[in-house]
């Protein structure tokens, strides 16, 4: 979902479901157009099974083989050396140099080469799922790279005059000329001119972008970026190599990925559970020598290799190669993993009102009769005063006033209600709103001449036909030209209606007052459902605004925020972030502006707009390339869902093991012991198709659970004592009960074409 | 006995245990804060003379490392001294049956048995220690042993539940609380009600009786009442006879055994309520309770199905009413044994009523994975409650913690790698030191030598010694003369194992922890109160604990419990 869907309201945004997994439509879109064109580009990847990815991960797999890649994942890593033990073992006794013990279960070269395949295949299987993720990482940078080919730029010499460089040769400091038609060589910002930027390349978005100086929101530029229009003076502020492309590049492709300190533990966790099982299937071997059982390498290994937690640790790395690739698809840039993680751990999130919460512009939301004025009255006279009235403010005006005219008509016919959505609650957004100028709505003809807005009047207004004068405008304004005395309604109403943070614009018609429009500052649709949903995840919304409290309390009442904090300078924004994070939170923020960049920086989890400054680009530790700030809630998920995959699939690996027990221990000791087979609670055929199916069922399950690693477990806004109970009926309890299901369907394929 | 009785039993002692769970909860953490107690009159001139005795500033906290070398020096110093003391024991007063010199290394295993709180006996305390030995070396072990255990859970909670205090207590200041305010109270009333009950405490010679038939029979006496109550109390284990609680000079009727059970449960629940108000939410000890207290009473009903039935191999000529009695007292019957050896292994308490080698395999499984879960339900005294939470509570909360989509936090501070690895090393530890010193064992002469059964049994009755050593339980599956070099050193190297390897990791746990920025709780907050959390600490627990040991379970108990059926027995 992006900001999009938001904006035009068309979304059904929040009911608790966020989903994250789509990524930016947008992007992707823009992307496939921007290759459309050029043959032999890499594509960008859209399923998981994608099959020129699949096929491209073949062989890099098998690259990451070498065992002093491997060691950095020990789990992996004593699957390898085991899959190369019984291997040896394999040769040994089918050379006849070794032989097993009398009565030694699993003693037949047959059996052992299909052991030491199945092991190998386990291996295989890891680092394929890795070399996937990586793969999709960079088929998405290679689209990227593209963009960001060698260009020329102009750089301006002391002298005044330009010299032409590769953009390679730029440095920090440099000033650059680019002019209509060029592409930006690097980023920068604008510090003389003003022209239209297309940053289709980084935002998937196609409409140009306006770019000037000393602005805090357009003054930047990234490099890739094309002019449209006009010419720009830019001073460069990243080096070949530290750009945002390169960096973005860098960071999708997986190669510079640091293990997050969760990752960390969780390694932790693992190799320590790894040792306790190597513990546990080393000591077998005397406690079978005490009870007369020869149990040979292969079996042990056999056992070895199920119990430790090959699943997560086999997917490991591609969870988190994935889980940042997902941000990336959801065109924010993560300046690391641990940014991410940070995210989903973030419980507090400041958001400001305006541009985030509300679309910063006034617009009409209700049109209010004055005593012994009929409704369509004061309705008629306000729409003629708007319908030349092209700002977003008369536009909303003209469509309220449609909309409740059809009403009173008792008519739901389009041709009075031109462009309206029907159904829609809230006052018509002017994001694709009707093209009024083209309208023939009614009353247009009766405009004769148009008065419009003088700062010196404070009214603007419309001459009819007949001769009447219609104006609107501030209240105090409207009241001084009245005939005779105004009416107190009028001065009470628009008190009304400022109190409540709206403007009132009074409405006159020759003379005699008919109404007031309130114009307000109008919530994004869909925003309360979005509140309602991260108040379950247990994080609280606080609107950040300068606006005056009583304003704030009610648009944050509309909203749905948690709380308020009203008059807010930007070191008030630093000062609360503190005060949070010493009462134990982690807060959450967007940012633009210069002077955001302290409390930015401040924030466990900084998101900044691109459209920011680069002060504040620097101080985030995510950039969002669409400068849509509600998209921080989609990164809270992105994060969340992370940490839930690795969990769950961590919690699923170990439960895997009671079953993997009741398959192979019978089986171990079917000669020393046969009453064991009372542990045989599958009923497998014989202890060599027992082991055998364990160690297959070991290997598939990697290469099963390899679209969810990739994909991230499906995360629903819910508090976390809910998201626990789910999580542990699916991945626990689901976990225990799997393998039986799935070794037992394997046994049954193995004895049936007679593999063991 | 009928099962009637034995259920009425078991209820009322369930139910004694959760009446005085609160109010002793809340009174140990105030003792252990420092608050004003009723005792404070008689007790707070004693404890600050130990502590100018002893050069303690006892407003000065220790940081982790600091808490951790007092520990060390406290528990090394003690197995010295312990260990000379035995050594020269015919020399010194209070010897009135003249026992000799206890042999190096038989001295050296109980040197560190009684210091590490496990009692793992080697020898029948009324032929091989003095009365001074007994009394003012095992029975001042029983009281500083279980005192310790107690100080390193506190100070791992203080670590859990600090906010902003990098310190975590003063161990000596913890050690002299836990004792006079507690341990030495409780242990004096309970030593005067058992007692009442007859049992002995005399410092007489042996008596030396004439029995009908004409023969002469020696039958010892001793200060018993005393080191009995805290015996229990401090879940030491470590019997003044041989026969243990099964001797009626220590545990002579219903009564004292069912005092005895309360005893030895009493102080490890509490605790958890001191852990609830230390983190200042008693549902959160409450949360720890029902995963104890829910194990303990599942591994109950299991044994006791196990023991009520008859051999399945005798002939049906042989009444099969009582249950399987071979190796219990006929005072206690089949239930109450089994329900005691529950409460005593469950407890890292070791004293037994009844003989664990007699009962059948899966009354045996029971004690024997009871040990191997770690002494966690409710384990001994302060390392019940501080393996739960390194074991159940720390490990539980990393795994499914993930699972809600937040770095995994227990009481508002973050799990993070460092408090992982310590929590995995303790695992590994106790996992490491119970399989490779059983392995070692079961594929050598000095290990299969000492063994009174062949076969499975013999199987679990090294397993059982290892693990029993290592939980710092003490209780023996018998059968194994353990009283060779080989088992009392190896034990003792895996008693050391046991307890010092876990303790650290927790002092560490507890440091890191204190240090830590405490978040504020939140709907997204894991929940560690509540049926979900007791299921899923319980899941954990059972499930590693399950994961490391099944094979070697499954050689021993299990397997002859399959055997039994087919009627062969070992």
């Amino acid at each position: 979902m992006t900001s999009q869907t938001l904006a035009d309201g068309r979304g059904p945004v929040a009911h608790a479901v966020v989903d994250t997994r789509a990524g930016s439509r947008r992007f992707q879109r823009a992307r496939r157009e921007s290759q459309a064109g050029k043959p032999g580009a890499p594509r960008t990847p859209r399923g998981i099974f994608d099959p020129v990815l699949l096929r491209a991960s073949l062989a890099p797999a098998l690259r990451k083989f070498d065992p002093r890649q491997m060691i950095r994942n020990p789990v992996m890593f004593v699957v390898e050396v085991t899959a190369a033990l019984v291997t040896l073992a394999w040769l040994g006794d089918l050379a006849g140099l070794t032989h097993g013990a009398p009565g030694e279960i699993g003693r037949s070269p047959g059996f052992e080469l299909q052991i030491a395949v199945w092991l190998w295949l386990t291996v295989y299987f890891a680092t394929y799922a890795e070399a996937l993720a990586e793969a999709r990482g960079r088929a998405q940078a290679a689209s990227l790279r593209r963009t960001r080919s060698e260009t020329i730029a102009h750089r301006r010499l002391p002298d005044g005059t330009t010299e032409d460089v590769g953009s390679a040769a730029l440095r920090v400091g440099d000033v650059i000329v680019v002019s209509e038609g060029e592409t930006i060589p690097g980023d920068g910002d604008v510090i003389e001119g003003v022209a239209y930027v297309n940053e289709a390349v980084i935002t998937g978005e196609s409409a140009p972008v306006l770019k000037e100086p000393g602005t805090d929101i357009r003054s930047s530029v990234t490099g890739g970026t094309t002019i449209t229009s006009d010419a720009l003076t830019i001073r460069v502020t990243a080096n070949p190599g530290e750009t945002f492309l390169d960096r973005m590049i860098s960071l999708v492709e997986g190669a510079k990925r640091q293990r997050t300190p969760n990752e960390i533990a969780l390694f932790i966790l693992l190799s320590g559970l790894t040792i306790v099982f190597l513990l546990a299937t080393a000591t077998l071997r005397p406690f079978g020598l005490y009870a007369h059982a020869t149990l040979g390498l292969v079996v042990l290994a056999a056992l070895l290799v199920c119990l430790i937690p090959t699943t997560i640790g086999g997917l490991l790395s591609a969870i988190g190669i994935a889980g940042m690739d997902r941000v990336a698809r959801f065109n924010v840039l993560a300046m690391s993993g641990r940014a991410v993680e940070a995210a989903g751990d973030v419980d507090v999130l400041l958001l400001d009102k305006t541009g985030t919460i509300t679309f910063g512009n006034r617009l009409a939301s209700r049109i209010v009769p004055l005593p012994g004025i009929e409704e369509r009255q004061a309705l008629e006279a306000a729409l003629l005063t708007s319908l030349d009235d092209d700002t977003p403010e008369g536009r909303s005006v003209v469509d309220l006033c449609r909309r409740r005219l059809g009403e009173l008509d008792g008519r739901d016919d389009s041709s009075v209600v031109v462009g309206e959505r029907p159904g829609d609650a809230g006052p018509a957004t002017t994001a694709g709103g009707p093209d009024t100028t083209a309208d023939p709505a009614p009353g247009r003809e009766e405009v004769a001449e148009v008065i419009p807005f003088s700062a010196a009047s404070r009214t603007s207004g419309v001459i009819l036909r007949g001769g009447s004068v219609i104006l609107k405008g501030a209240v105090d304004a409207i009241q001084a030209e009245l005939e005779g005395d105004p009416p107190p309604e009028l001065a009470a109403l628009g008190d009304e209606i400022a109190s409540q943070g709206a403007t009132p614009l009074a409405i006159r018609r020759d003379g005699r007052a008919l109404g007031v429009i309130e114009l307000k500052d109008t919530v994004k649709p869909g925003l309360r459902e979005r509140f309602e949903a991260l108040r379950r995840m247990g994080i609280r919304t606080v609107m950040v605004t300068g606006d005056n409290p009583l304003t704030a309390r009610s648009i944050a009442a509309e909203a749905g925020v948690d709380e308020v904090m009203a008059q807010a300078r930007p070191e008030d924004k630093i000062d609360r972030i503190r005060r949070e994070q010493a009462e134990g939170h982690l807060v959450a923020m967007t940012g633009d502006g210069t002077n955001d960049a302290p409390a930015v920086a401040q924030a466990d989890v900084g998101l900044a707009m691109n459209s920011g400054t680069s002060a504040c680009k620097e101080a985030a530790n995510m950039v969002d390339l669409d400068s849509d700030p509600t998209k921080l809630i989609e990164v809270i998920a992105i994060g969340k869902q992370l940490l839930i995959t690795r969990g769950a699939i961590t919690t699923f690996s170990i439960a895997n093991d009671v079953a993997k027990y009741f398959a192979i221990l019978p089986a171990m000791f079917s000669v020393a012991y046969p009453q064991l087979n009372a542990l045989n609670l599958m009923g497998l055929t014989t202890p060599q198709g027992a082991i055998l199916s364990a160690v297959i069922f070991n290997a598939l399950v990697i290469i099963a659970l390899v679209p969810l690693s990739i994909r991230g477990v499906a995360y629903r806004a819910a508090p976390a004592a809910e998201l626990l109970r789910r999580n542990l009926l699916i991945y626990g309890v689901g976990g225990i009960i799997t393998p039986f299901v799935g070794i037992k369907l394997i046994d049954v394929i193995v004895a049936s074409i007679h593999l063991a | 006995m009928t099962n009637l009785e034995a259920l009425v039993q078991g209820l009322t002692l369930l139910a004694a245990i959760l009446l005085a769970t609160r109010p002793l909860g809340g009174y140990i953490q105030r003792v252990m804060a420092g608050e004003r107690t009723f005792l404070a009159p008689v007790l707070r001139p004693v404890e600050r003379g130990i502590y100018r005795a002893l050069g303690v500033d006892a407003s000065r906290e220790q940081a982790w490392t600091s808490y951790a070398i007092s520990v060390l020096v406290f528990a090394f110093v003690g197995i010295l001294v312990l260990y000379l003391q035995q050594r020269v024991q015919e020399l010194l007063p209070l010897n009135p049956g003249g026992v000799g010199p206890v042999a190096p290394n038989l001295a050296l295993n109980t040197a560190v048995s009684f210091e590490t709180n496990t009692n793992w006996q080697n020898y029948a305390g009324e032929t091989t220690m003095s009365d001074l030995t007994q009394m003012a070396g095992l029975a001042v072990r029983n009281f500083t042993s279980a005192a310790m255990g107690l100080a390193v859970a506190m100070a791992l909670v203080r670590g859990l539940t600090r906010r902003g205090i990098r310190t975590i207590g003063n161990f000596w200041v913890d050690v002299t609380r836990a004792t006079l305010y507690l341990l030495v109270p409780v242990a004096f009333v309970a030593a005067i009600v058992l007692v009442s009950q007859g049992v002995v405490q005399s410092f007489n010679p042996a008596a030396l009786v004439h029995t009908l038939q004409g023969g002469t029979q020696t039958i010892p006496v001793g200060p018993v009442a005393s080191q009995e109550a805290i015996k229990e109390l401090g879940n030491n284990g470590g019997g003044f006879f041989n026969a243990n609680s099964a001797h009626p000079f220590e545990n002579p009727n219903g009564l004292t055994n069912w005092i005895e059970m309360f005893l030895i449960l009493l102080v490890p629940f509490a605790l958890t309520n001191t852990f609830g108000r230390m983190a200042g939410d008693e549902r959160q000890g409450w949360a720890l309770f029902a995963a104890m207290m829910l194990i303990l009473v599942v591994a109950a009903v299991v044994s006791t199905a196990s023991e009520i039935r008859a051999n399945p191999l005798f002939p049906s000529q042989v009444s099969t009413a009582l249950g399987n009695m071979e190796g219990k007292e006929v005072r206690f019957g089949a239930q109450t044994s089994a329900l005691f050896s529950v409460v005593t292994t469950g407890t890292s308490t070791g004293a037994v009523n009844a003989m664990q080698d007699s009962f059948l395999p899966l009354g045996g499984l029971v004690s024997l994975f009871l040990i191997e879960l770690g002494e966690v339900a409710p384990g001994g005294i302060g390392a019940g409650l501080y393996g739960h939470l390194v074991f159940g509570a720390i490990l539980a909360v990393f795994i499914a913690g993930l699972m809600v989509g937040r770095t995994p936090e227990y009481l508002g501070k973050k799990i993070e790698a460092f408090e992982v690895k310590m929590a995995m090393l303790a695992v590994l530890a106790m996992a490491g030191s119970i399989l490779v010193f059983t392995a070692i064992a079961a594929v050598t002469p000095a290990g299969t030598s000492a063994l009174g059964n062949a076969g499975p049994h013999g199987f679990t009755e090294i397993l059982y010694a290892f693990s029993s050593m290592t939980g710092n339980n003490g209780s023996a599956f018998a059968g194994l003369n353990g009283n060779t070099p080989f088992y009392n050193i190896a034990g003792a190297v895996a008693m050391l194992i046991g307890r010092f390897a876990e303790i650290i990791p927790a002092l560490a746990i507890a440091g890191s922890m204190a240090g830590k920025r405490a978040v504020a709780p939140s709907l997204g907050t894991f929940p560690t109160t509540g049926a979900l959390w007791v299921g899923l600490l319980i899941g954990v627990l059972v499930i590693v604990g399950a994961l490391t040991f099944f094979p070697a379970l499954s050689l021993g108990p299990i397997v002859e419990e399959f055997l039994l059926h087919a009627g062969k027995v070992f």
